[in-house]
């Protein structure tokens, strides 16, 4: 079997795109595996949906080449790539029933309409929607329709199912039960997902491996839990989950570990990417909310308790210490456990492992 | 009932005479027999002005050629202002303001201009290439009408294309449709709607016009144009029964296509599933645009035909003898004044028949025949007929 299945693979090589003086790519250099489910993330405006009409076909790349398959795709149009594209508002043809929607990719290449309805019968009973083919798209719900277009997009068999952030108009509850879906539905067909999107949560769960892109530059590819465990960048750092940043000195370095000098005191913590440091470079030190443990005696120090917000699983405390202020997350222990009150002073520190040492870069909140 | 309502109704009233009043009078003009468009004094109910209208060749005619170019118009500027409209649409917005400025232009331009550099135009390139055949009122009031007509539609056409979204086109390409057959299958479908009321516009766009037509028509009439040349040598009713027909063919379109929009509306909104019109099958049936279509032409043919079977010629016959008699009632009355007058002041001139004619008679005919001659038919024929006397005499 694996001989006998197509080469779905992408791969973008050395991929600039420029509007005039405006680089919405700059210099993308990846291979996307056959059959991988693939998410670009990153904030809006960050060049992903750029990256994906390239893929598509609807816009060339300035310099560099695209190859899907194998195959340079230059001067390849549209319809005439193994790509399907699922549009973030859907593009169902109000004017056509679901079924001829669905059908509409064989309509046009020829196939009769017996066949056709036959196929469409078939990809409404994989999306667990039999017997509404003679609905219109205005007749179904927002999860009903986002079903119908990945329905229709696999009409056409396609090597690469693009997916321009096509769950951002679902409310939250149907949004979690189609991100299982999808992913379901990709393990069944087979098919390469790209993904673009700028929720996390969506990338993380969802996906095989994740780009995070910022200002039209790739910072960093790799599976989820790397990508939040070892972040390589300030961006990605403070784009992917919540993060703590404190601005440093290093002092020295040693392996993969080094110290760094911060007015709350001297930290030692993982540095990130493998780089090295000298003595009295300025670097930046990650810590995640949840990894600032009250109590722990590694890397300790005080800091003074100024508001709390809860959210059901975990509290959020925020805390001062020096001129920063830290974000804490606390699981909620229930009626068993007890919080810390609001002005109250607590011992904090964290694993040498759990910290990340990154050069200075520009912050997600900066873009 | 207060003051308000009072007011309100009173100036709704008004409003409606204002809008409708003269079209109420036009029409009621159509079915008195009067020679001249008038309501009072009625004189008799007749259908004859549209029997009338109808045998007007000049205006049968020009009806003719209206339908001809209305729809050589139709033909052609529909399919320019779509493209107009989509090259519009894909341009940068710069670009765009300024040739849309450019394609409007002939819309604010005085038809009249319109019309003369049109043949101005066409003569020119029709004689320099030897296509005289071209040189016709057809063809000319077509590509006159069109340079006008077709800005219409593009603004029909851009008004649907705004709400249209691109991305649909975007689908149909990436799903493996041909760029025509996107156009085909998504955007047409979509424009149809634009596409015909664009069509009813500039059919109609192109009956009414006059200021054009007038000058690119050279010998040929329009319906337009034939009965704006009627108008000025002087009006008859046969107008108001053109106003009455083209009026009933309105309503009869607005009822038809107010039945249709309800029922759409009805269908999509989910009324007619709970309405009780919608559940019984004969309301539900005679609320079909189709029917109530049905219905009026059969009603309004029903009328046509009573009213081309209506004679109103003795009607008419007894209103010329009325007519007649009061001429005759009135000369009489006439007469005995005179005679009354002249008695009191006893000339001796025996039994004038007129004023006049006594006195000039007196002077030119000393020997004037003392018999009366009471059928002389006018006042003056007896003064003129006295001068002359002998000869009419004998």
């Amino acid at each position: 079997m694996p001989d006998q299945t197509p080469d779905r693979s992408v791969l973008l090589d050395h991929v600039s795109i420029r509007f005039g003086n405006f680089t919405a790519v700059d210099n993308a250099n990846l291979k996307i595996n056959s059959g991988e489910f693939f998410s670009f993330l990153g904030p809006s405006g960050c060049g992903k949906t750029t990256m994906l009409r390239c893929i598509s076909g609807f816009s060339e790349p300035t310099e560099g080449k695209v190859l899907i398959g194998g195959k340079d795709m230059a001067g390849v149009g549209p319809n005439k790539r193994p790509t399907a594209l699922i549009f973030q508002h859907l593009a169902l043809f109000p004017l056509m029933t679901v079924a001829e929607n669905i059908a509409f990719p064989l309509e046009v290449r020829g196939v009769s309409k017996k066949e056709r309805r036959k196929k469409a019968d078939e990809l409404l009973e994989m999306i667990a929607l039999p017997g509404i083919g003679d609905k219109k798209p205005g007749e179904l719900s927002g999860g009903q329709k986002q079903r119908v277009a990945i329905a229709r997009a696999l009409a056409v068999e396609p090597d690469i199912l693009l997916l321009d952030e096509p769950l951002s108009a679902l409310d939250l509850k149907l949004r979690q039960h189609m991100r299982t879906e999808l992913r379901a539905i990709q393990k069944q067909v087979g098919v390469t997902f790209i993904y673009i999107t700028h929720d996390q949560g969506e990338a993380l769960t969802m996906s095989d491996r994740v780009a995070v892109m910022s200002r039209g530059v790739i910072e960093q590819v790799g599976e989820p839990d790397r990508i939040y465990n070892r972040p390589r960048s300030a961006f990605v750092a403070s784009f992917v989950g919540e993060n703590n940043a404190l601005q440093g000195v290093i002092k020295g370095q040693s392996g993969d570990l080094a110290a760094l000098e911060t007015p709350m005191g001297t930290f030692e913590a993982r540095v990130g990417g493998g780089r090295k440091y000298k003595a009295g470079d300025a670097a930046l030190l990650f810590v995640r909310p949840e990894q600032l443990i009250p109590g722990a005696t590694e890397n300790a120090f005080h800091a003074t308790l100024t508001r709390q917000e809860f959210e059901g699983a975990a509290n959020h405390v925020f805390a001062k210490a020096g001129d920063s202020e830290l974000r804490i997350s606390m699981v909620n222990a229930g009626l068993a456990g007890s919080l810390p009150g609001q002005g109250e002073s607590l011992s904090l520190g964290f694993a040498p492992m759990n910290g990340t040492i990154l050069p200075v870069g520009h912050m997600a909140s900066d873009s | 009932m207060n003051r308000h309502t009072l007011f309100g109704g009173a100036y709704a009233l008004a409003f409606f005479a204002f809008l409708f009043g003269p079209l109420v009078i036009m029409a009621t003009t159509a079915f008195n027999s009067s020679r001249f468009p008038r309501v009072a004094p009625w004189e008799c109910f007749t259908t004859g002005w549209f029997g009338e209208l109808f045998g007007n060749a000049r205006l049968m005619e020009g009806l003719m050629n209206s339908v001809i170019i209305g729809v050589g118009v139709v033909a052609l500027a529909v399919p320019i202002g779509l493209a107009g409209a989509l090259a519009l649409s894909e341009l940068p917005a710069k670009l765009r303001s300024m040739l849309y400025t450019v394609l409007i232009l002939p819309i604010l331009i005085p038809g009249v201009v319109l019309g003369i550099s049109t043949i101005v135009l066409w003569g020119q390139i029709t004689r320099g290439t030897g296509a005289g055949f071209l040189y016709n009122g057809y063809f000319l009031t077509i590509v006159g009408q069109i340079t006008f007509v077709s800005a219409y539609a593009m603004l029909v056409f851009i008004a649907r294309l705004q709400r249209f979204d691109a991305t649909q086109t975007e689908a149909a390409l990436d799903l493996g449709a041909t760029p025509g057959q996107a156009f085909r299958k998504i955007l047409l479908p979509f424009m149809a709607p634009a596409i015909g009321s664009a069509a009813f516009i500039t059919l109609l766009a192109s009956f009414e016009n006059y200021n054009t037509t007038v000058f690119t028509v050279l010998s040929e009439s329009t319906f337009t144009t034939a009965l704006a040349s009627k108008v000025r040598h002087g009006t008859d009713p046969s107008l108001s029964a053109l106003a009455v027909i083209i009026i009933t063919l309105t309503l009869v379109g607005a009822l038809t296509n107010e039945a249709y929009q309800r029922r759409k509306e009805a269908e999509a909104g989910g009324r007619a599933s709970r309405s009780p019109l919608y559940a019984n099958p004969v309301t539900r049936a005679l609320t079909h645009p189709g029917i109530v279509f049905a219905i009026l032409v059969t009603v309004i043919g029903g009328i046509t035909y009573a009213g081309s079977q209506y004679d109103s010629s003795v009607c008419e016959a007894a209103v010329l003898q009325e007519k007649l008699d009061r001429q005759e009632e009135l000369r009489a009355e006439q007469r005995e004044r005179i005679e009354a007058q002249e008695a009191e002041q006893g000339v001796t001139v025996p039994k004038p028949d007129s004023a006049f004619g006594g006195a000039f008679g007196g002077v030119g005919t000393p020997a004037a025949p003392a018999a009366p001659k009471p059928e002389s038919p006018s006042a003056f024929g007896g003064a003129f007929g006295g001068i002359t006397a002998p000869e009419v005499d004998e």
